[in-house]
């Protein structure tokens, strides 16, 4: 049903093509000069049907859904959701759905198998009309573009227009994108400190996001201090580093100044080949190999390491930061101006000299600048994480303890949650807008360190 | 300079400079020896890295790419399974009493007995017998051969996973059990072939069932949703800025942003679909589709930076040839410059699509790590991904998901060095230089 509307769609741009195409043969077979090429009439006929009409598909393809949900659940009998909350509504519109699927389990109250009946009936009548005000707009703007077809028609400029239309806002999408991140993060932000205040969040040194499912339960009242959690993603992330910097520092001075050329070809796509491994499979190493390693080697030595230790996480995010390092501070290395070479060389330094005073110094804003994005990346890498890191958050510097991280706290407050109005769902998104603060500043000043260096020098 | 050479002039000779220099170049060469070993140090910890990480993959993993099998006659008991109660029956019953009769000394007529020898069949048994007589019910009174997969414990045993010699205490597989077993190897009904299960069964509670097929299915829809959107949108994007934006501060912003998502980490932009896709829009959970939607998102700014290059790369010639015949702007971008840059636009697509391929985060925030045991038939369905059902059997407790994952994670590898394999041949292959 829902292909339908595509098909007449592609029909009738097809049908648009060859029309006007047709008709734009005929007045240059009649003998008169054409302005636009006749194959420009047909694509302009084509594309004035194809952009309206499939964007208005589109838009109430993704409608539909959520209005007819809310017709069928504003038209149920008075006083049946009187007493529920939203899971409690949501559930019912699940009951509903699932009936009118034909699945019914035991037996449904009459007005649920009515509003099932309506609901199955309003999906049926918004189809149809879809249907037909594809057919309507199809031929409308078929006759349109007909109508235009003459002989000092500027087809060819139309066209061109729309396609440039078409291509700025293809290139908005990455401001909507942007925008989309931060509106839906801060209005769930907002509606988290509503409920909690901003100071406890902020400067509060207890997270314990467990709330009481029940009312009579008894359970903590659930805490949102997040300075636990920053502790712990900044413990792991200079494990990381202490792992990374030094390994893909050292190697990118090796293969940019003494490797051998073949040493070099092969050693930089291994690298690569390091950075393309998806941090899930970094994930399942850290729990399968360096967890277990460290945990039998600190017991070996009498050292009480905890089964999910930052060591192990950090140290596996380490090494998947190695090539990001190494091929940061590879090329900072390799923009150095050869004069500089020359002129320490020249000098009578040795290879080793130059590159400790003079190439190191001089691309150092360079590799501070890919180190800086690899203390974002490592701040916000999840899966190595969330599988290898813990969940309580603890005030600890202490790397053989379990600590937690920003994204391992959003992962397990959302798996498996549905509801946006408790504050542990929330908290998740609060987490989120200042993972996304943090990151972008880092980002961006680490991008105009690495810009600004190399205009230096070019 | 006249100073300082008269006052080497003046002073009584002691060291020349290049005796200084021979004097300390030892030390200084040594010094650079010193820094050629750590680096060379570095990068073989970064093999070495690497090597323990495929090595531990492949060592635990390829044990999953063969199942272990037993091949044994079923009579098909009439009084266990009557026709008329279709598909209901006692399938399981039926398949423990043919087992029970090739394990001599056995007595089937105790419970436990029977409930242990059943234990050796995969839970799975069962409901393939049931498809069998449901699709042919003149099987009824006869005897088939079957051959079936082992539950785990004994696949385990059989791979030497379980070692014998372990106190039977602390073995999943009692020492009566081994002995059925090796009953039943010294019959020569068990075997142990190419695991297809692996990629042709769901996901399943018993690791001997579990297989990818779901997965695949639903990190094809979801790549598949990924490259419709940010393919076109992507190249869209890219040939505005390169080609026709005017320099102005839009088109600079546009630039930053683009920047700046490439870097805004993954987890942000499951929250992103997690609050706007489904929140808002109400598009199902769990569904390939709304994972497509995300990772195309996250794809585009990959496919932008590739495409301007490819584009930049095409020598200012071609187009001044273009504009001086005649072509418009536009004729000469999509009639020249376009093509010429197509493999360095397709190389780059398939290098963001498979890192797509393995980011896990977004789709795990959009529920797309369900228990399902059908594989998806439309985007919209819910369904698990590749990284995602890795996420899932690496959580799993039950010892034989452990070899799963490992050969989940060498399937997914496989197919990223696939996809990165095709990229580099179309680069050498189709790359033009200048």
């Amino acid at each position: 049903m829902t292909a339908l509307p595509f098909l007449l769609l592609i029909l009738a741009v097809a049908a648009g093509y060859a029309i006007n195409r047709g008709a734009a043969r005929a007045i240059r077979d009649g003998g008169s000069r054409l302005h636009s090429m006749t194959s420009y009439h047909g694509v302009f006929a084509a594309l004035l049907i194809l952009v309206p009409v499939l964007t208005f598909t589109l838009l109430w393809l993704a409608l539909q859904g959520p209005v007819i949900d809310r017709i069928t659940m504003s038209g149920l009998p008075d006083g049946a959701l009187d007493g529920l909350d939203s899971g409690g509504v949501q559930l019912i519109l699940a009951e509903i759905k699932s009936v009118s699927r034909g699945q019914i389990f035991g037996t449904p109250e009459d007005w649920k198998i009515a509003a099932s009946e309506r609901y199955v009936l309003l999906h049926t009548r918004a189809d149809w009309f879809l249907v037909a005000a594809v057919c309507v707009l199809s031929l409308a703007l078929l006759a349109v573009a007909r109508s235009r077809v003459a002989a000092d028609f500027r087809a060819r400029q139309g066209v061109e227009g729309i396609v440039t239309g078409l291509m700025i806002f293809c290139s908005t999408v990455a401001i909507f994108t942007t925008i989309g991140i931060i509106l839906s993060l801060s209005y769930e932000t907002y509606r988290f400190f509503e409920l909690v205040p901003v100071t406890e969040f902020l400067f509060g040194l207890n997270w314990e996001p467990q709330i009481p499912l029940r009312d009579d339960q008894i359970a903590a009242e659930g805490a949102f201090g997040w300075l636990p959690v920053i502790l712990g993603t900044i413990v792991i992330t200079v494990v990381a580093l202490v792992v990374a910097v030094p390994v893909g520092l050292f190697s990118a001075i090796y293969l940019n100044e003494f490797a051998p050329k073949r040493l070099r070809s092969v050693v930089k796509p291994v690298l690569e080949i390091l950075a393309g491994v998806p941090t899930v499979v970094y994930g399942f190493f850290a729990i399968l190999v360096v967890a277990p390693a460290i945990r039998s080697f600190g017991q070996s030595i009498g050292l009480d390491v905890s089964p999910n230790t930052a060591l192990a996480a950090g140290g596996v995010m380490g090494i998947m930061l190695i090539p990001f390092i190494s091929s940061f501070a590879d090329d900072a290395l390799s923009a150095v101006p050869q004069a500089m070479r020359d002129g320490a060389l020249g000098l009578g330094s040795t290879r080793g000299e130059m590159m400790t005073t003079v190439l190191f110094p001089a691309a150092l804003p360079g590799i501070v600048g890919g180190v800086l994005l690899a203390v974002s990346r490592a701040i916000g890498e999840t899966m190595i994480v969330v599988m290898a890191a813990g969940l309580i958050a603890k005030m600890t510097i202490n790397p053989l303890d379990s600590v937690t991280t920003v994204t391992v706290q959003i992962v397990t407050m959302l798996i498996g949650d549905t509801s946006f109005d408790n504050p542990k769902t929330l908290a998740a998104f609060a987490l989120g807008m200042m993972l996304f603060l943090v990151t972008l500043v880092i980002n961006i000043f680490a991008l105009r360190i690495v810009r600004k260096y190399r205009e230096a020098y070019d | 300079m006249t100073d300082i050479s008269n006052a080497h002039g003046a002073a009584p000779r002691r060291t020349t400079s290049s005796e200084l220099v021979a004097a300390s170049l030892k030390r200084r060469r040594r010094k650079q020896a010193y820094l050629q070993g750590v680096g060379l140090g570095a990068i073989l910890i970064a093999f070495l890295m690497l090597f323990i990480l495929v090595a531990s993959l492949v060592s635990t993993g390829w044990q999953a790419f063969t199942q272990t099998h037993v091949t044994l006659d079923v009579y098909v008991d009439p009084e266990e399974i009557p026709a008329e109660r279709l598909p209901r029956g006692g399938f399981d019953d039926a398949l423990a009493a043919s087992l029970g009769r090739m394990l001599p000394g056995t007595d089937m007529s105790d419970r436990g007995t029977a409930r242990a020898v059943e234990g050796i069949l995969s839970n799975g048994a069962q409901f393939e017998l049931r498809d069998r007589v449901v699709a042919d019910p003149s099987l009824i009174g006869q005897t088939i051969t079957m051959t079936v997969p082992v539950s785990d414990p004994f696949d385990q045993l059989n791979k030497g996973l379980i070692e014998r010699e372990t106190p039977e205490v602390n073995r999943r597989v009692k020492d009566n059990e081994v002995a059925w077993f090796d009953t039943l190897a010294a019959n020569g009904a068990i075997s142990k072939p190419f695991n297809w299960g692996l990629f042709t069964n769901a996901d399943s509670r018993f690791p001997e069932l579990a297989g990818l097929k779901g997965a695949l299915v639903g990190s094809f829809w979801a790549l598949l949703t990924c490259f419709l959107i940010s393919f076109p949108l992507g190249i869209g994007a890219a040939i505005y800025l390169e080609e026709f934006a005017p320099k102005s501060r839009l088109s600079d912003f546009i630039e930053v942003n683009i920047n700046n998502l490439a870097a805004v980490p993954s987890v942000v932009f499951g929250l992103l679909a997690l609050s706007v896709f489904i929140g808002w829009f109400g598009l199902p959970r769990s569904a390939p589709f709304v994972g497509g939607l995300t990772l195309a998102l996250m794809t585009m700014p990959t496919i932008i930076i590739a495409t301007r290059a490819a584009l930049k790369a095409v020598p200012p010639s071609i187009r001044e040839a273009a504009l001086g015949l005649g072509a418009s702007r536009q004729q000469v971008v999509f009639h020249h410059v376009l093509p010429l840059a197509m493999p360095g636009i397709l190389t780059g697509t398939i290098i963001g699509l498979a890192q797509a391929l393995g980011e896990t985060a977004p789709l795990l925030l959009i529920g797309m790590n369900a228990f399902i045991t059908s594989a998806a038939s439309s985007p919209f369905d819910s369904s698990t991904a590749l990284p995602t059902q890795i996420f899932i059997w690496a959580d799993s407790p039950e010892r034989g998901f452990v070899s799963r994952t490992s050969a989940a994670i060498l399937v997914l590898l496989g197919f990223l060095v696939m996809m990165n394999a095709v990229a580099i041949y179309l680069r050498q292959k189709f790359e033009r230089k200048w």
